[in-house]
């Protein structure tokens, strides 16, 4: 009977994460930026009809980038959970926080016990009656979650996109100066060591993973936006970045 | 370490067969069964254990829409449980929904409903044709056949803009779906509103000609049915009209209705 290899968990740890961080890296990046009119929600993503941007509920939208077919699961799971939510309670119940720590649990789960960790990285974003009760919730594929910033940029080669932001951002930003943030973060992101994995292995089953490079970046935006609306549900397509 | 049940990482759109997934215990399941099984209602008894019910509600279509109007009376046998119970909603932007039968039920039907369509449009990304909606809400109205056996029955009116026209479907108690050409009726005081709508209907009028027409049938079914209560100007409660044409559902206020009913040569209703 052979024994086991023992392999220390900050090995494990760190195999798993170099995995999880090089298969989100290999897609484009996403992000997320609270404004004075509402949330703007956009991605680098070539493809019309695989997503990375979607409604969750009146208040709420989701964000993610990596694996398709990962983060579509967590997608629907999260619809389900808050729809189920307002229709047992009411629909004020439902809240970014609840959602956030449901996707933290499901993916720290996957992190440790699952065969493989999930190569994704997503936010929920809400908005709320003023732009300091928005909030951004960012996971990772690790399933830690962060709250602090009103803005995520997703995804694993966005350090420059992130400093843009970081730089760029104030309260009280117009929906067109986060537009011209989320484009600085999306394209210098476009810029930076990760992209020459674009296209690589595995790049059919990611969305938006098709073209490397920021040339097609312009036509390549998905965009949704979070409307700072009384009631109702906020979140809406738009065509193009304010 | 827990998270998200393996129940909501199955595949499927439809809201109404999670809720039947949902594993016993879990949070929701106890709704998840009032919606699918809907086995715990107690039987009616006396008339005094009787659940409040709701009555008519009148359709049609006009020129380039279509009209639902339901009139605001809830009845516990004999006596009024509710004068300004609501039986007409938006069930999503583009469509009109109303229900005749146990108010508690309907109008956890009509969240139901509203939720359903909602659920698959943020999973598919698109919203259901009209009639994908039909089918869904025969499908939810089949899943209650237990109830309405028990004497506990619902049965909708749905209304809605498919893209180039209006169209409207009847149901019945067992998820029949029928489409109806002009008009329709559900409710206790049904026959004495279709009566009413198949004379005075006209295809060809405007919206403000069927607001008339779909107030005149209603206060034809209160002339002669006492669970049904037409328009009360004494009180100032007017039945909750819908309008829904190409851009969609829109409730008509009630200062609208006033004026159609005062425009002349237009008499309210037999009553009036």
């Amino acid at each position: 009977m052979t024994m086991p290899l023992y392999v220390p968990p900050e090995q494990i740890i760190k195999d798993r994460s170099d995995f999880a961080r090089r298969g989100v890296a290999r897609g484009r990046p996403a992000v997320v930026i609270s404004a004075a009119d509402g949330v703007l929600l956009a991605a680098a993503n070539v493809s019309r009809a695989l997503k990375k941007l979607s409604e969750i509920y009146d208040r709420l939208a989701f964000a993610a980038v990596g694996k398709w077919s990962e983060f579509e699961a967590l997608r629907v799971a999260g619809i389900r959970y808050a729809d189920l939510r307002g229709y047992s309670y009411a629909r004020t119940d439902v809240t970014g926080r609840g959602l956030a720590g449901a996707y933290a649990q499901t993916i720290a789960a996957a992190f440790t016990g699952d065969p493989k960790p999930l190569e994704i990285e997503l936010a929920v974003a809400q908005v709320g009656a003023t732009q300091e009760s928005d909030a951004v919730f960012h996971v990772l594929f690790d399933g830690s979650v962060s709250d602090e910033l009103p803005w995520a940029v997703l995804g694993g080669a966005t350090q420059a996109g992130r400093e843009a932001v970081a730089e760029g951002w104030r309260p009280g930003l117009t929906l067109p100066e986060a537009g011209r943030l989320a484009r600085a973060a999306l394209t210098g992101a476009d810029d930076g060591p990760g992209d020459s994995q674009a296209g690589g292995v595995g790049a059919d089953s990611r969305a938006g993973a098709g073209t490397p490079g920021g040339a097609g970046a312009e036509d390549g935006f998905e965009v949704g936006l979070l409307r700072r609306v009384a009631s109702g549900r906020a979140f809406t397509r738009l065509q193009a970045l304010p | 370490m827990t998270g998200l049940p393996a129940s909501y990482f199955s595949p499927g759109n439809s809201f109404v067969e999670f809720l039947g997934r949902l594993e016993p215990g879990s949070a929701g399941a106890a709704v998840g069964a009032r919606a699918s099984h809907g086995a715990h209602a107690t039987q009616p008894g006396a008339q005094a254990d009787q659940p409040p019910a709701a009555t008519t509600i009148v359709a049609l279509k006009y020129k380039d829409g279509l009209i639902m109007a339901g009139d605001r009376r809830a009845t516990i046998g004999h006596q009024i449980a509710s004068r300004e119970i609501e039986k007409v909603y938006p069930a999503d932007s583009m469509t009109a929904i109303g229900l005749a039968g146990v108010a508690g039920l309907a109008l956890q039907l009509v969240r139901l409903f509203q939720l359903e369509l909602e659920h698959y449009e943020k999973i598919e990304g698109v919203g259901l044709s009209l009639s994908g909606k039909a089918n869904r809400l025969a499908a939810i109205i089949r899943s209650q056949l237990d109830m309405a056996m028990k004497g506990l029955a619902v049965v909708p009116l749905l209304g809605g803009w498919d893209g180039a026209a209006p169209r409207l479907y009847a149901f019945d108690v067992t998820g029949g779906s029928y489409e109806e050409r002009d008009y329709a009726a559900v409710g206790s005081g049904a026959v004495f509103a279709k009566g009413s709508l198949k004379k005075l209907r006209k295809p060809a009028a405007g919206p403000r000609a069927a607001i008339r027409t779909a107030l005149t049938a209603l206060n034809d079914a209160a002339d002669d049915d006492a669970a049904t209560a037409g328009v009360d100007q004494a009180r100032d409660i007017y039945p909750v009209v819908a309008r829904v044409d190409a851009s969609g559902y829109r409730r008509v206020p009630d200062a609208d209705l006033a004026r159609a009913l005062q425009a002349p040569g237009r008499a309210g209703g037999a009553s009036s």
